[in-house]
């Protein structure tokens, strides 16, 4: 059953990472990287990740790609334009593409060790409350200094927001 | 394989009942607004306009499904869908009270306890903006497009407090799953205070209560928050170019959002199932109690025609009435009928709220409703979120 | 029904995991080559993070330990400041040259 799972979200994973590359509008890219996003959230569940899970709805899914489809439909300023001279480009990159992912698919099914199984359920340390105590216990100087980061990141989207350039 | 059966049977009643609400619920928004405006409201279809729903419903079926020309139709299609799926599939995580034990079968009235219950619902209520921006965004007309971003920049706006506000009693409670949560609050304080977390100590969360309350208006674009529909600046909003079943699919999805965020507030501060005072002053009696008083109404206004047909109408409801106030002295029924009529009644207060709010209030105008997001909610549920920390941490 | 074979039927392995976060990387790393929209260029960024974040939840799982879950929600809040920024400078760019190719966005070019 993990197996299914996994291959049936792996598959939409990876089809919408595909139409992520391949569309010209950036909105049906932002909604494919949402369907990536979505079906992530469920591998993390068959992970035992229930906390990060929920985290990827609702911080990446449904804040960060909504801020992304907030600017698309603002600026409206519609698909991409045929590029003049790199028509070749994507023809010669996709093969070396599938070579590169092959490869390392290969190398990760080598060195991965043979026993390595993943099942629901095995994994208990995901729960909103053991990654609390490890945050706020072992990492909370990191957990700081990104509270940090994001105040700076405030400050300069407004910045950036406000500022007109001559 | 048994347990799949029994989800099967669980969430084909679920989504029954859910449907019937959400019909019925507009039929009651229509009703109670016209009261407050002077007026009758629907009445023609059935008695007392009980089968208006069922009408409204044949209509939208039946009616021309309109293609816009120049819209983008995948997204044009795919939005109401969306919209509707995320309005839906919150309710399978909503406890609706204790347990059901029909002989051998023993099940707990709710679909699946999820021990991340809570986040999951504020997970689902962030993925429903995609169905209003697209679908404004995928009309191809300006005023759709306004409502769509009016719509995103609202919800992102709001999701904000409502996490704050929903926050506060978790860190009190301790747990994020809504079963659990609502056992956190049973038990009376003096013997008849309920220990609900908008009485619970060591804060009590009414502050919270009432900032979930209003963030809750904007989240789900009700009055006095409905900018992305507001009729008179953007003709419908983001569902100008919809028509028929695709517009129905967004009024049910407003519709499944009301409810799911009244049962939210319900389970999180008003205590879900447990009841308002103890058993022992009698407060089993009160569905009985009222059930009949609703029938001596019933029979003593058919006694007392107003209008010809109220004559066979109004005494049926009180013999109906009469039935279900008997049902709930019946005691292994009543076991399973009292939890239930507690949080209905919950989320029924609340939903009639909504109502009588929409039917008073006027509506914001759009830097209001910004301002009061970001300059008078957000430091508030900030200050609640800390001052309740503190107090958790001392106690 | 005829059994499935036990390959599909069992548990995933876990270099399943790890091959789906290699692919959805090289895809990331393939649309920021490709493209020249600034959003889907950002967007396939973010891609790779998810595929990073992907990896680090797998390792996690191996390792019995939550510490990965942590470092994927460090990268959550680290793609969400990035993105605040990120699009306050689209906007700003798209105000002064009513354009998102970068291609076009080459004043320090010659």
């Amino acid at each position: 059953m993990d197996s299914i799972l996994f291959l049936i979200f792996a598959a939409i994973a990876v089809g919408c990472g595909l139409n992520l590359v391949l569309q010209t509008h950036p909105i049906s890219s932002a909604l494919s990287l949402v369907g990536v996003m979505g079906s992530l959230a469920v591998l993390y569940l068959l992970l035992g990740g229930e906390f990060i899970a929920m985290a990827q709805l609702i911080v990446y899914a449904g804040a960060i790609m909504v801020l992304f489809i907030f600017v698309i439909m603002l600026l409206n300023a519609g698909g991409e334009r045929r590029g003049r001279k790199r028509l070749w480009a994507p023809w010669a990159g996709a093969p070396m593409v599938a070579a590169i992912i092959g490869i390392g698919a290969y190398l990760i099914q080598r060195a991965a060790p043979r026993t390595a199984e993943v099942t629901f359920g095995a994994f208990q340390h995901g729960n909103p409350s053991d990654i609390g105590t490890n945050l706020f216990e072992n990492y909370v100087l990191p957990f700081e200094i990104t509270s940090i980061l994001i105040l700076i990141a405030i400050v300069g989207a407004i910045v950036l927001a406000r500022k007109e350039i001559e | 394989m048994n347990f799949l059966i029994l989800s099967l049977i669980k969430a084909a009643v679920v989504a029954f009942v859910l449907m019937t609400t959400l019909a019925y619920l507009q039929w009651i928004e229509r009703k109670v607004i016209a009261h407050i405006q002077l007026r009758v409201g629907p009445r023609r279809v059935g008695p007392h306009g009980l089968l208006q729903p069922l009408a409204d419903v044949i209509k939208l079926l039946t009616k021309e499904d309109l293609l816009p020309s120049h819209v983008n139709k995948v997204f044009y299609f795919l939005a109401p869908f969306i919209a509707v799926f995320f309005a839906l599939i919150a309710i399978s995580v909503i406890p609706f009270g204790t347990e059901v034990n029909l002989g051998p079968v023993h099940t707990a009235m709710q679909l699946t306890d999820l021990n991340i219950g809570v986040l999951f619902i504020l997970g689902l209520s962030g993925m429903g903006v995609y169905g209003v921006a697209l679908a404004g965004w995928a009309s191809n007309n300006k005023y759709a497009l306004l409502g769509g971003l009016r719509s995103s920049a609202q919800m992102i706006s709001y999701e904000l407090p409502t996490a704050l506000a929903i926050a506060a009693p978790l860190l009190m409670l301790n747990t994020l799953s809504f079963r659990q949560l609502v056992e956190a609050q049973s038990g009376y304080y003096l013997g008849f205070i309920p220990r609900w977390t908008i009485f619970q100590g060591p804060v009590p969360q009414l502050v919270s209560f009432i900032l979930f309350g209003i963030a809750a208006f904007a989240e789900t674009n009700r009055v006095p928050f409905d900018l992305p529909e507001a009729e008179n600046e953007l003709v419908a909003g983001f569902h100008t170019e919809y028509s028929s079943m695709k517009f129905a699919a967004f009024f049910m999805a407003e519709y499944a959002n009301m409810v799911t965020v009244s049962c939210v507030a319900t389970l999180l501060f008003l205590g879900g199932w447990q009841p308002l005072w103890p058993a022992q002053y009698g407060s089993n009696f009160l569905p009985t109690a009222m059930f009949l008083a609703g029938a001596a109404l019933c029979f003593y206004h058919g006694f007392h025609p107003a209008r010809s047909f109220d004559r066979i109408t109004l005494p049926a409801a009180g013999v109906v009435f009469l039935g279900i106030a008997v049902v709930f002295l019946i005691p292994p029924v009543a076991a399973v009928l009292l939890p239930l009529f507690w949080f209905a009644a919950k989320v029924g207060f609340i939903l009639f709220v909504y109502i009588w709010v929409r039917g008073t209030l006027p509506r914001f105008r759009y830097d209001q409703l910004m301002r009061f997001a970001w300059t008078f909610m957000f430091p508030v549920a900030v200050a609640n979120l800390f001052l309740t920390g503190l107090a958790v941490a001392l106690s | 029904m005829p059994p499935l074979p036990a390959v599909i039927h069992g548990p995933a392995p876990l270099s399943w995991y790890l091959i789906l976060s290699a692919v959805l990387f090289a895809l990331g790393a393939a649309g920021f080559l490709f493209r020249r929209n600034i959003i889907t260029v950002f967007m396939s960024i973010e891609l790779m993070l998810n595929a990073v974040n992907l990896s680090f939840i797998a390792f996690s799982y191996k390792l019995g330990r939550n510490d990965g879950h942590i470092f994927s929600f460090f990268v959550m809040v680290v793609a969400a400041a990035e993105a605040a920024v990120g699009l306050a400078i689209i906007l700003t760019v798209f105000k002064n040259r009513q354009t998102l190719e970068i291609d076009e966005v080459s004043s320090l070019k010659n």
